[in-house]
């Protein structure tokens, strides 16, 4: 299986998890390290980053574990590039989830916000991972802006719903010069698989491990599966059809 | 925008009788759908849908940890003044009851935070009578600014004010505002607030519309469970959150459930509310709504508190004291009301850690507005 290089960054496992819905932070600490997941998106407002024996992080000191700081709860460019800078200074990274999602009822995405964002994000030096609906052409505007990545929905975030948007996945994969993330909705391994098989450089995965009966076993579920989608994409899947192929019997006269 | 909420298009009695009415066959397709409207809301809240109660838990758990996680949000209220110039029937601190008055000084606030952080919590609920005089806009004001620096999220739930109120309030650090309309039931509701400006029935009801107005970020519904027929004012409550929803897309909601309780000297209750029925409106909120948030009390007893935290409830408070200054300096005679379940906080944390949940102490920052 190749590695993934986001910005300057590499990884070898491509599945990212999230950190928050876990009953505990030390059921999170070994789920994420049975996931083998070598990024890790926390949310800003859920951790105090001046205090070192902060609860969430000092469960994600691991060496091969790197910090995405997320903006969740901001509501505007504004306000995410105000975020991202306390963020930066309190993780000491420049990855950065962009994540403006005015409507805390879905929280879905604001492709206006998030494109200026991106842009001022990007000028100061961010490697940008913006969440975003699965839209064609506001990938390529964000490639346009700098983004290093973009991350489209599979369906509602939290929904496990799965890749409801796979037709315009299938054309940003094809388009994409930049990695693409499938984020949120994904629900079951099976959904990363798809993903993965469609040709998605990496999933996201939160709320199918955390609220799982057993989110370390769903963990390593979910990294196996992620694996099993890159290689088959790797290996090229064969075609496939309900129907025999049938011997030309619409050009056969030619043969006559 | 004039056009504020109303209730004009809504009969209680008629609405009472379409509660009343539902059906079993109502409750079990309001169940299996994916998505419910504020008729399967009034089936979920039905008597019909009392044996299906352990069906609405379930699947009430189910939604809550699909949308909020194993986690739960701490919290924990700050009475700052018990003045107050209105006559409710129902509250200890109506200006007929005779209790002595206190309004807390910078001093004694900064008093309080220093116990309340002591317990570690960051997310923080000022209370307060209404006394506008006293304790205004001006008061609110000063008490933020003081308390900003130790926490990460404000709420408060005082009287009704202005939109510019609001706003001024909201560049100080504010987060979350509560207003209850206590009853939806507009022809008694000056019964139960014969004096004061909380008699004003249409001014608290567009309460919600200034907040919307001004920006803020989570606000807070509910009614007073027992002043009326609790079936028929929750609906109410639930169609002026589905309005809040589409209107101000960008707010956060949040619902509680504050439930009398018969009582010595106390007011006579239209509607009882039984622990069962309490969980089936929760379990009926819960479907009804996958995204609102679902408060708790301290009024509740510990052992339905340390069993519905798993089955809806999103956001809780502990170790509550209701008299102005309680937490430096306890004095009973100046209580709003009696708290049903007084453990300490490090106890509370451990049966919710018990039941496999996380309790959240921090989940906002200053940075976010």
């Amino acid at each position: 299986m190749s590695k993934l290089k986001v910005g300057n960054t590499e990884f070898t496992s491509r599945l990212f998890t999230g950190t928050g819905k876990f009953s505990s932070s030390l059921l999170m600490e070994e789920a994420l390290l049975a996931s083998g997941s070598e990024l890790v998106t926390v949310a800003l407002k859920r951790v105090d980053a001046n205090d070192s024996s902060d609860d969430i992080l000092s469960h994600l000191r691991h060496s091969h574990i790197q910090l995405l700081p997320n903006t969740s709860g901001v509501r505007t460019a504004k306000e995410a590039v105000f975020a991202a800078e306390l963020a930066r200074e309190a993780m000491e990274t420049n990855l950065l989830k962009l994540e403006i999602h005015p409507d805390p009822k879905y929280l879905l995405p604001d492709p206006i916000e998030t494109l200026n964002a991106t842009e001022e994000l990007a000028k100061r030096g961010f490697t940008v991972f913006p969440y975003i609906h699965a839209d064609p052409v506001l990938c390529k505007r964000l490639e346009d802006a700098g983004t290093a990545a973009v991350m489209p929905l599979g369906s509602p975030i939290g929904s496990n719903k799965g890749v409801k948007t796979r037709e315009f996945i299938e054309i940003i994969v094809e388009q994409s010069n930049v990695p693409v993330v499938v984020d949120a909705g994904i629900g079951a391994p099976s959904h990363a698989a798809e993903a993965m098989e469609l040709g998605a450089d990496a999933v996201l995965v939160n709320t199918a491990i955390a609220v799982s009966e057993n989110p370390v076993q769903m963990a390593e579920a979910f990294k196996l599966a992620v694996e099993a989608g890159r290689m088959a994409y790797e290996a090229k899947l064969a075609k496939s059809s309900n129907k025999a192929e049938a011997s030309s019997p619409l050009t056969s006269f030619l043969d006559a | 925008m004039n056009n504020r909420f109303n209730i004009d298009n809504l009969n209680w009695d008629e609405v009472k009788a379409s509660i009343y009415n539902k059906t079993a066959l109502d409750v079990e397709q309001a169940l299996s759908k994916d998505r419910r409207d504020l008729e399967d809301f009034k089936a979920l809240i039905s008597p019909a849908a009392e044996p299906y109660l352990e069906q609405m838990a379930q699947l009430s758990q189910g939604l809550t940890q699909k949308r909020f996680g194993k986690t739960l949000q701490m919290y924990i209220p700050l009475y700052l003044s018990n003045e107050c110039q209105n006559i409710c029937t129902y509250c200890g601190f109506s200006l007929d009851v005779k209790i002595p008055r206190k309004t807390l000084s910078d001093e004694e606030i900064l008093e309080e935070v220093k116990v309340i952080k002591g317990l570690g919590y960051d997310h923080v609920l000022i209370v307060t009578g209404e006394a506008n005089k006293t304790v205004g806009v001006e008061y609110f004001k000063n008490a933020i600014r003081l308390i900003k620096p130790y926490f990460s999220h404000i709420a408060i739930e005082v009287q009704p004010l202005e939109v510019d109120d609001y706003k001024e309030l909201i560049d100080e650090g504010l987060n979350t505002v509560l207003v209850y309309q206590e009853t939806y039931r507009e022809e008694d509701y000056k019964k139960h607030h014969p004096k004061g400006r909380k008699s004003n029935f249409q001014y608290r009801l567009e309460t919600h519309d200034r907040l919307g107005e001004a920006g803020i970020h989570k606000m807070g519904l509910g009614v007073l469970i027992g002043l009326e027929d609790w079936r028929v004012d929750s609906f109410f409550c639930a169609a002026h959150l589905n309005y809040l929803e589409r209107k101000f897309w960008q707010t956060k909601y949040t619902v509680s459930f504050p439930r009398l309780r018969p009582c010595a000297g106390g007011i006579e209750l239209k509607s009882v509310m039984t622990d069962r029925q309490l969980l089936q409106l929760i379990c009926a909120y819960r479907i009804f709504n996958e995204e609102v948030e679902l408060s708790l009390s301290t009024r509740e007893s510990e052992n339905f508190r340390n069993n519905v935290i798993s089955l809806g409830i999103t956001s809780i408070s502990a170790d509550s004291k209701t008299d102005p200054g309680g937490y430096a300096n306890p004095n009973a005679n100046l209580e709003q009301f009696e708290i049903d379940d007084n453990r300490p906080t490090s106890e509370f944390v451990k049966v919710i850690k018990e039941k496999g949940y996380d309790p959240v102490f921090k989940d906002w920052d200053p940075v976010l507005q």
